[in-house]
């Protein structure tokens, strides 16, 4: 089954080429004209202007007038991981236990304990627990245990304000949208995976058939035509909330003013986009 | 399914994503041979540009080494990317925010460098075959000249000075594109073990040391092939080198793992789990001990004594072979060590090296040794050891 977001990715592909025979001839003139060191600022310039377009990718959606963000309340989060299963079905990601666009984090304290357990559905525990490695349940593990504290936690990109992986990419490949999200071109990476190091969250992964690098775009595809992302779309409790900053009565700028919010590792200077509220100090 | 031999097993908490190692072997195997390359110029540059006379039975085999192993340093990389035929896009455009970004410059630049300056040492030896020489083979060194077939003192005057010039500008090439590999991975805030300003030091330190070495067993290895005897003037020039440069390089890697354990950030605990599990062999033992204070010792009684002759051959070149054993295991233990621990800083994984893959240890040690071979038909080609026959150019008089 063919990707919306693949029809996205061509259009920008698209795009970028020809950008490029533009800049191609740009940059012959130049070379005569203003030497090499001309020439590559001129080339880098071409790489890097694909968040300055107008209307993208969808007709009539203009990214200058939004500012998403996304917004995660792990005190309603039950663990269902419907998130999961519907994202890897929306977004076309490797049907195994080793490629996520989002996971969710179990942390249990169990009596006495004082550092939290912590497993994610990936665990070999919980997919025995499921039977297969393209359905996911946390298993009852601790049964029996005196549990004194426990809660979920849901993993996605975190679309950072100063994303790590944008600046480690060699070619521009993965850049920061107008609209806040960080894109990758899977017709313009290279799969060396510098990104996938760079990023402190573990959020990027290799597509091992299409050998580029993959991460959550809060399904692009679909905020960019009014719908929600599919994990916020399939959650049963709420836990996670999509919305425009830019729309003060949007949920998740009601959220965000509504609650004390935090973000993951702060100090990594990234300032991501993901706010958590109901987190506790080890989760990271 | 291919890519199931990266699967990592692991312990602890990571994320889920982490579980297939990004950066494999072949990630080992290019830091390595571009510090070799580094190191390589490094002792053609002590004679070209420094003047210093006893490193010249070595130097145009320095020379030789950094170009033969420097064609081979993309290939690693190309053999790792998933798109190898998309690898210009970080040429032609390049990110300039990316430490990658530069690489193809900066190996471009240092390749046409190394050939220029190969072209200047060996164009009297060039003009002298295509005299002597008929026939095509004869036509084809006429070729390599470039017509310029010019052997008065004034000409060879000339190439002198093109070979300092680019001998000293080859210098900050070198060691740029090798303190460029140390910052690739220094620069990186995700992973504690890599995320360290003295990293790029300790790359170029460690790129001096494992290039001296590999000269150093190359040089002695040709002598007893050629059946000549060492120069041990040479042999023990080199040795000095070795030996200074590999006292800071241990201590400068001491200092990190410090700093490390000292400034105790988050994620220490893991950190020191690992060093004194899976890692207490590969770092103490192999990278410090055996590695790096064993040659060290060696080469200090050696230079204490004033050992000469057959021992001297020998132990110096049992300390390099150490030394390139050393630095192997601290690019091995900076790469696969680094995504070893989990970016949770709660988990450990292990890399699984597999024989028969793209990524796998046949494929490294095949891209290892290749640049061997081409030196070993290179040196058929271009006689680094004629400098006696032909016209040579003297190192310059106000640096001697």
């Amino acid at each position: 089954m063919k990707r919306k977001k693949e029809t996205i990715s061509s259009l920008v592909a698209r795009r970028r080429f020809l950008r490029k025979i533009g800049g191609a001839a740009t940059c012959a003139g130049a070379v005569a004209a203003a030497g090499t060191l001309g020439v590559a600022q001129k080339v880098a310039a071409k790489s890097e202007s694909t968040s300055g377009g107008g209307s993208f990718p969808t007709k009539d959606y203009d990214w200058t007038r939004h500012q998403w963000a996304f917004g995660v309340d792990a005190t309603k989060c039950i663990g269902c991981l419907r998130c999961v299963e519907a994202c890897k079905r929306e977004n076309d990601v490797p049907g195994d236990a080793h490629h996520f666009r989002t996971w969710v984090e179990r942390y249990v304290y169990l009596e006495g304990d004082r550092r939290a357990r912590v497993d994610s559905q990936h665990d070999p525990v919980n997919i025995a627990a499921s039977g297969s490695e393209r359905e996911f349940r946390f298993a009852n593990r601790y049964q029996g245990a005196k549990v004194e504290k426990a809660f979920f936690v849901p993993k996605l990109c975190n679309q950072c304000t100063h994303p790590a992986c944008v600046q480690a990419c060699p070619t521009g490949a993965t850049f920061k949208t107008v609209d806040g999200v960080v894109l990758i071109d899977h017709q313009y990476c290279i799969g060396c995976q510098y990104c996938v190091q760079a990023c402190p969250y573990g959020a990027r992964f290799f597509r091992p058939q299409e050998r580029v690098t993959d991460k959550c775009t809060w399904c692009y595809h679909r905020i960019t035509k009014g719908l929600q992302p599919a994990c916020v779309e399939v959650c049963p409790v709420g836990a996670r909330v999509f919305g425009d900053r830019n729309d003060p009565q949007s949920p998740i700028s009601l959220f965000i003013r509504n609650n004390r919010v935090q973000v993951l590792r702060p100090e990594s200077g990234n300032a991501p986009n993901v706010f958590y509220v109901g987190i506790d100090k080890e989760v990271s | 399914m291919d890519y199931l031999v990266e699967l990592a097993p692991y312990t602890g908490y990571v994320y889920p994503n982490e579980t297939v190692i990004p950066w494999t072997v072949l990630i080992v195997v290019y830091p390595y041979l571009t510090g070799l390359v580094a190191g390589a110029f490094t002792v053609s540059s002590l004679f070209h540009a420094f003047g210093m006379q006893r490193f010249q039975p070595a130097a145009r085999l320095a020379l030789l080494t950094a170009l033969c192993f420097m064609i081979f340093v993309p290939m690693p990389l190309l053999l790792h990317l998933g798109h190898p035929e998309r690898a210009f896009n970080t040429v032609i455009t390049p990110h300039w925010t990316s430490a990658i970004a530069v690489f193809g410059y900066v190996a471009g630049f240092y390749v046409i460098l190394l050939i220029l300056e190969i072209w200047f040492m060996y164009r009297p030896y060039m003009v002298q075959q295509a005299q002597q020489q008929r026939g095509l083979a004869g036509k084809l060194w006429h070729v390599l000249c470039l017509g310029s077939c010019d052997l008065s003192g004034k000409a060879l005057r000339y190439d002198e000075k093109w070979i300092f010039a680019l001998a000293v500008v080859g210098i900050p090439a070198a060691h740029g594109l090798h303190g460029y590999v140390g910052f690739l991975f220094g620069s990186l805030k995700s992973r504690e073990w890599w995320s360290s300003d003295l990293m790029p030091v300790v790359f170029l330190f460690s790129a001096v040391i494992s290039g001296v070495a590999l000269l150093i067993v190359l040089y002695v290895l040709s002598c007893k092939v050629r059946k000549v005897a060492v120069d041990l003037q040479c042999l023990k020039g080199l040795a000095y080198v070795l030996w200074g440069f590999a006292m800071f390089t241990l201590v400068l890697e001491g200092l990190e793992f410090a700093n490390i354990v000292y400034k105790g950030r988050e994620g220490i605990e893991m950190i020191l789990e690992y060093v004194t599990g899976p890692l207490l062999i590969p770092f103490f033992i192999l990278q410090f001990s055996i590695g790096a204070v064993v040659p060290i010792a060696l080469l200090s009684y050696l230079i204490w004594r004033g050992t000469t002759g057959t021992a001297l051959i020998v132990g110096v070149t049992v300390s390099a072979l150490l030394v390139l054993f050393q630095v192997w295991m601290m690019r091995w233990n900076v790469v696969i060590g680094g995504q070893e621990i989990a970016k949770t800083g709660k988990g450990l994984l292990s890399y699984q090296l597999v024989l028969l893959h793209r990524e796998g240890l046949l494929t490294a040690v095949s891209v290892t040794v290749a640049p061997l071979l081409l030196l070993w038909a290179t040196v058929r080609l271009f006689p680094p050891w004629t400098q006696d026959s032909i016209p040579s150019p003297s190192p310059p008089a106000s640096a001697g």
